[in-house]
């Protein structure tokens, strides 16, 4: 699905990452971890393309995103869902027309659709929400909404930046099951957090394999995990 | 940029679509304006070109037309003057033809000012000869001289001494209304073009996030481009109502001056309807090629 081959980056200074790779196969389930400004939304920010590596490869659905047209981009991005950790939204538009975004550009909403977007909205707890404005949201209210856009098109690949960062504990378990659920659908997942206790609920459900960043490397982490 | 795709999309209502943008009313608004004021200026400088256009044809036309020659003399030296005179212009090159003018002729002219019943032929009336000419012209003062020496009682009128520079001016005049026309066909795209860049510059963010969800270049530069080749379509109507309501109550004098002849004759008043498409389209490429452009440079 997507393939990191001997990558480095750097935003100019020294490198943050080198010599990184790693494959997400289909159906797998990861967790990113490690100390904050390690290069944890660096990483997936290049696994979704976001990024050009420095060196090295990244290769989205067995496509070079060097070689990759603007449109090659876009086809790749509708098959990758993404909460990011600034969860930027169009605040001109409702949650709700937020969250249908992916479905928007894509053509617009059927009746199934519509039914889809209610279901989702009601799971992340967004259902009276559903009408305001992006900015009227709280930071937790921001994430859900993020990951209901992430997920709203069943994209084959999620890719998740510290999404449970601002919400409370149950509502974190509420979304790290709506996660556990689409990866048991067969959706490859990969999840940006600190929160261990995160890690554990998952790793109780499905196969989860733990990674960090030390040293510049992407390593998995110790069997504490 | 595929330009098929992109007209499609201005005329099919994807309401959807245009939501994605942002409303931004103050550059609308400046578009809208600018529009205007630009189509108001291309149909006021459109007008003045085709005027000029109908004024150099005119005189040019007269210009290809007769000169006459007029000769006094007394009763009895007229007929033996006319026939020199038509034996020297028959031999002068750039002389298509001469004719003189019969008696009942020269009455019709007359007859306007002085009745049906005046005895024409018991005045000492001049004899005209009315000449055309090839189209290369005869030389004027070669004539002159010629007659000078054989017809003492000639008077040659040539208009076309007088009619040349006038004919050249109304041509410049066109050539400066079509330069108008294109300045202001040309600033017009570059306003927009501005507008289109500024647009999207100031919404790097709502593209960020459109590209995220997985929309290509081409569905976020086209709701940019419906949005202000509607704008500026319906701006460029504004102002060619408005000049052309302005043409509509101008004097329309007598006189041959061009400003009482601007306003246009009956078909040219569609090519001023013209102007309004022609402003969506440039609005349209303008903003077609700005956002490509723009777009290029975010990636
Ligand atoms: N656009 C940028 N330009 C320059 N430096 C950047 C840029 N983005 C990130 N950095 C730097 O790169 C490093 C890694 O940033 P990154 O956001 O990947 O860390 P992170 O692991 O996601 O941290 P956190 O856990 O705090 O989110 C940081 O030191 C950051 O300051
Ligand atoms: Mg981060």
């Amino acid at each position: 699905m997507i393939e990191l081959d001997k990558v480095a980056y750097s935003y100019g200074g020294a490198d943050l990452l080198t010599g990184v790779s790693l494959t997400l196969n289909p159906g797998s389930f990861h967790f990113l971890t490690g100390p904050s400004g390690a290069g944890k939304t660096t990483f997936l920010r290049l696994a979704y393309g976001a990024l050009m590596p420095k060196s090295g490869h990244v290769r989205l659905f067995l496509q070079d995103r060097m070689t990759m047209s603007p449109d090659d981009l876009a086809d790749c991005r509708r098959r990758i869902g993404i909460v990011q950790q600034d969860c930027q939204f169009l605040d001109h538009l409702s949650v709700a027309e937020n969250v249908a975004l992916p479905l928007t550009v894509q053509g617009g909403l059927n009746a199934a659709a519509q039914e889809n977007l209610r279901d989702l909205l009601a799971w992340v707890g967004l259902t009276e929400r559903a009408d305001a404005r992006p900015p009227e949201l709280s930071g937790g209210e921001r994430q859900r909404a993020a990951l209901a856009r992430a997920v709203i098109m069943s994209p084959d690949v999620i890719l998740a930046d510290e999404p449970t960062g601002n919400v409370d504990f149950d509502m974190s378990q509420r979304l790290i099951r709506l996660l556990v659920e689409l990866n048991r659908m067969g959706k490859t997942i990969m999840v940006a957090t600190h929160d261990l206790t995160l890690i554990r609920t998952a790793k109780t459900h499905v196969q989860a394999r733990v990674l960090r960043i030390t040293n510049r490397q992407v390593q998995s982490a110790g069997a504490d995990l | 940029m595929m330009m098929k795709p992109a007209i499609r999309a201005i005329f099919s209502r994807d309401s959807a679509a245009d939501r994605v943008v942002p409303p931004s009313g103050f550059t609308a608004r400046l578009v809208l304006f600018s529009a205007a004021a630009m189509s108001l200026l291309a149909v006021l400088a459109l007008a003045l070109a085709l005027a000029a256009g109908r004024l150099a044809e005119r005189w040019g036309s007269d210009l290809a037309s007769a000169s006459t020659l007029r000769i006094s003399a007394p009763a009895d030296q007229l007929g033996m003057q006319s026939d020199r005179a038509l034996a020297i212009l028959a031999s002068t090159p750039g002389v298509d033809s001469a004719r003189a003018l019969s008696i009942q002729q020269q009455q019709a002219l007359l007859e306007p000012w002085f009745g049906p019943d005046m005895p024409i032929s018991s005045l000492p009336i001049p004899r005209l000869i009315e000449i055309t000419e090839t189209s290369d012209g005869y030389d004027a003062a070669g004539l002159r001289q010629r007659l000078a020496a054989e017809v003492p009682g000639a008077v040659l009128d040539d208009h076309q001494r007088w009619r040349k520079p006038l004919l050249a001016a109304a041509w410049g005049l066109w050539v400066l209304a079509a330069g108008i026309v294109l300045l202001v066909g040309g600033t017009t795209a570059a306003i927009v073009a501005l507008a289109t860049r500024a647009s999207l510059a100031a919404n790097a963010g709502v593209i960020a996030v459109l590209r995220n969800v997985g929309a290509t270049d081409a569905y976020i530069s086209h709701a940019f481009v419906r949005r202000y080749t509607v704008r500026v379509t319906t701006g460029a109507s504004a102002g060619t109502l408005i000049a052309v309501a302005v043409l509509m109550v101008l004097p329309k004098g007598g006189d041959a001056s061009v400003m009482t002849q601007l306003a246009p004759q009956g078909l040219q008043w569609v090519l001023l309807f013209m102007v309004p498409i022609a402003a969506g389209i440039v609005g349209f490429a303008a903003t077609l090629w700005a956002a490509a452009q723009l777009l290029r440079g975010l990636s």
